[in-house]
């Protein structure tokens, strides 16, 4: 007895030496490349630093970079105000959209192979550099213009914004959705993992369920509700999360621009420190409140 | 209630089915034609062949829609790349182009260096590829399989590790491989550091330390991956006498083949359209990505080159150039996406792996 328990011992010990083997390359990486570098620049955002021939020399001046970033630059408030609110709407679009998405390719139908794969096409085509480029393509604004022109405004949501106001609702109340509505193109081609999240996830729902749900009278609409929606509202967070971190660090956000700008172009590097902190510590609360909230109502099958 | 009704429907609908069998001897069910046995159900066979008709036709209208709308910018840059100067300016063309011409490929790829970029993307790309989704793998089966102190605590840092954007610690990193040393040996030992700025070896490091491009992405991915299959054949391993790392390569391994290929295809295709890292670290490696982002400035250049004089490019003609080299850059990916969208899109979603 005394034995065998000392033996189970010895294999749990071999074990987790073998699992600290695994992340090994990890734990170096982490440590050499994520924990040193974050205190540096943690400790660089209280610096000002200057850049010397052969090294660099750091002279602790406080919160000064920190007074910089809040009162002293013209657009950094601005900027953070304006790509946090657009956040919370384009990642609730994103969501809703990719889960409707999914919901449409999980079904069967003629060529569904083929539309997958189109859907899945802007995870490359939507990637680093190219995104960037895409922003400021003059000429597809040309092109829209003219269409638009030619068309004298006529689009579905101008139309409705028109009735909407004729009957006087509040511009506000539909303000944000209708601008998102115009945007589905930039909803569409940042959805493609999450498409693909909610397809996997989908997928594992077992179809005993649906079936059971059927022969006592549950219809298609409360099947969705009833089972759908909680056997992957698990994913809804991943998925949460994912969408607000890519939405973060997209070459095309506005503050992470400004943070590269200060940064290479200006070599104020206790500035960018700064910046950057700031605009980390108000996405990781963010991202941190939002998953609390989200994951009080998840519900986890087994 | 509808559905109920119908159901009731069906019901007598098989009663039905069964007295009318028996009335007609020897006549089926199904050599009737449509509607005498939508008369027998009661009209519910023509209300579900109806709605199904309709669910599919506008499923079929909201697809073609959102396929349409995300192939376009694609379709467009085909249609602007084979124009000449004068058609991006003449109103009556819109898509085809009058004048056809090749030769904005011709110079794109002239600017962008594009043989020798493409080369070397392809390499840089392959190699740090490997190297993230060998060490991902290693660490993910880590994560899934064993049971050790603070696992808990070093997982919380992998998610760490996805949330932090690598903007954050940029400038520090930039001065980190400006000045790297290990422990100040170097600096002792030859009284100054070394620059690893513009060589590639640091990002080969950080790949190594699951600390590249969305590495733990992977991690988080592969983890789950290993989390789901079932611990018997491991532990019929370890009876049988098979070490750790022999059950893991021989055993394991072999079965999470889709997975792998997934992360390694997306490993390599954001490695090649990367700019982040790769201007940081591979600023003197001449890569497709951080050419098409400098392709505007390039042209400005070249045709000064070839006036002698300061001219001012139009807009629309250094957009044609840009749309030509962004397609020059897809194009591999385009056809590697083409063979491989199996491994892309089925295999993580048929895996159905729990995230």
């Amino acid at each position: 007895m005394k034995i065998a328990r000392h033996k189970y011992v010895g294999l749990q010990k071999r074990k987790a030496r073998a699992g600290y083997m695994f992340i090994l390359p990890f734990i170096i990486g982490f440590l050499v490349f994520m924990v040193k570098p974050l205190f540096q620049s943690l400790y660089m955002s209280f610096c000002n630093v200057e850049l010397g021939a052969g090294s660099f020399r750091q002279t602790f001046t406080g919160l000064t970079n920190y007074r910089f970033a809040f009162l002293v630059d013209p657009e950094y408030n601005r900027l953070v105000v304006e790509e946090i609110s657009r956040m919370m709407v384009y990642s609730l679009a994103i969501i809703v959209f990719s889960f409707f998405v999914a919901l449409i390719l999980n079904q069967k139908f003629h060529g569904r192979a083929f539309v997958r794969a189109i859907f899945f096409l802007p995870v490359i085509l939507s990637s680093g550099v190219i995104l960037g480029l895409e922003e400021n393509n003059q000429l597809m604004a040309a092109i829209a213009q003219t269409i638009e022109q030619g068309t004298s405004g006529i689009s579905i949501t101008a139309a409705l914004e028109n009735i909407l106001r004729t009957a006087g609702v509040g511009v506000r109340a539909y303000e944000t959705l209708f601008e998102v509505i115009d945007n589905i193109y930039d909803v569409a081609i940042a959805s493609g993992i999450q498409i693909i999240i909610f397809l996997s996830g989908l997928q594992s729902v077992s179809s005993n369920m649906y079936e059971a749900a059927d022969i006592e009278g549950c219809t298609k609409w409360e099947s969705l509700w009833k089972i759908t929606f909680p056997m992957v509202s698990s994913l809804f967070l991943v998925n949460w999360i994912y969408t607000v971190v890519d939405f973060c660090m997209r070459s095309d956000n506005g503050v992470i621009k400004k943070i590269q700008t200060v940064m290479i172009d200006q070599q104020q590097y206790g500035n960018a420190s700064a910046m950057s902190w700031i605009y980390f510590v108000i996405v990781l609360a963010f991202v941190g409140v939002t998953s609390m909230l989200i994951s009080k109502r998840v519900y986890y099958y087994d | 209630m509808t559905e109920l009704t119908a159901k009731a429907f069906k019901a007598s609908a098989a009663a039905g089915k069964e007295k009318k069998r028996e009335s007609t001897a020897g006549g089926d069910y199904n050599s009737l034609s449509f509607f005498e046995r939508n008369r027998l159900s009661g009209g519910y066979l023509l209300r579900k062949r109806v709605t199904e008709k309709g669910v599919s036709i506008i499923r079929a209208v909201m697809l073609f829609g959102m396929c349409f709308m995300i192939l376009q910018p694609i379709l467009n840059k085909i249609s602007v790349s084979f124009m000449t100067e004068s058609d991006l300016y003449n109103p009556i063309v819109i898509s085809i182009p009058e004048h056809f011409t090749t030769e904005n490929y011709r110079l794109a790829a002239e600017l962008m260096n594009y043989s020798k970029a493409l080369s070397n993307s392809f390499i840089v790309s392959l190699t740090i590829a490997l190297l993230q989704i060998t060490v991902c793998t290693l660490v993910g089966y880590g994560f899934a399989r064993f049971e050790f102190p603070f696992k808990k605590l070093w997982f919380a840092f992998v998610i760490l590790v996805i949330l932090i954007p690598p903007q954050t610690i940029a400038s520090s990193l930039h001065l980190h491989f400006r000045f790297f040393d290990i422990l100040g040996l170097f600096k002792l030992t030859t009284g100054k550091t070394i620059n690893l700025r513009g060589s590639a070896l640091p990002y080969y490091l950080m790949s190594a330390g699951c600390m590249g491009l969305k590495n733990g992405l992977y991690i988080y991915m592969i983890r789950q991956f290993f989390r789901n299959i079932p611990g018997d054949l491991e532990e019929a391993a370890y009876v049988d006498g098979c070490g750790m790392l022999k059950t893991f390569v021989r055993i394991m391994l072999p079965q999470a083949t889709p997975i792998l290929t997934s992360c390694f295809l997306f490993s390599f295709v954001w490695q090649w359209t990367d700019g982040f890292y790769s201007k940081m670290f591979l600023g003197n490696t001449k890569l497709v990505s951080t050419s098409l982002a400098r392709i505007v400035d390039s042209l400005s250049a070249y045709i000064q080159r070839i006036n002698g004089v300061k001219t001012t490019i139009s807009i629309a003609y250094s957009n044609c150039i840009l749309a030509t080299g962004t397609l020059m850059i897809i194009m591999p990916l385009i056809i590697l996406y083409l063979f491989a969208q199996k491994a892309f899109v089925e295999s993580i979603s048929s895996t159905g792996i729990k995230m």
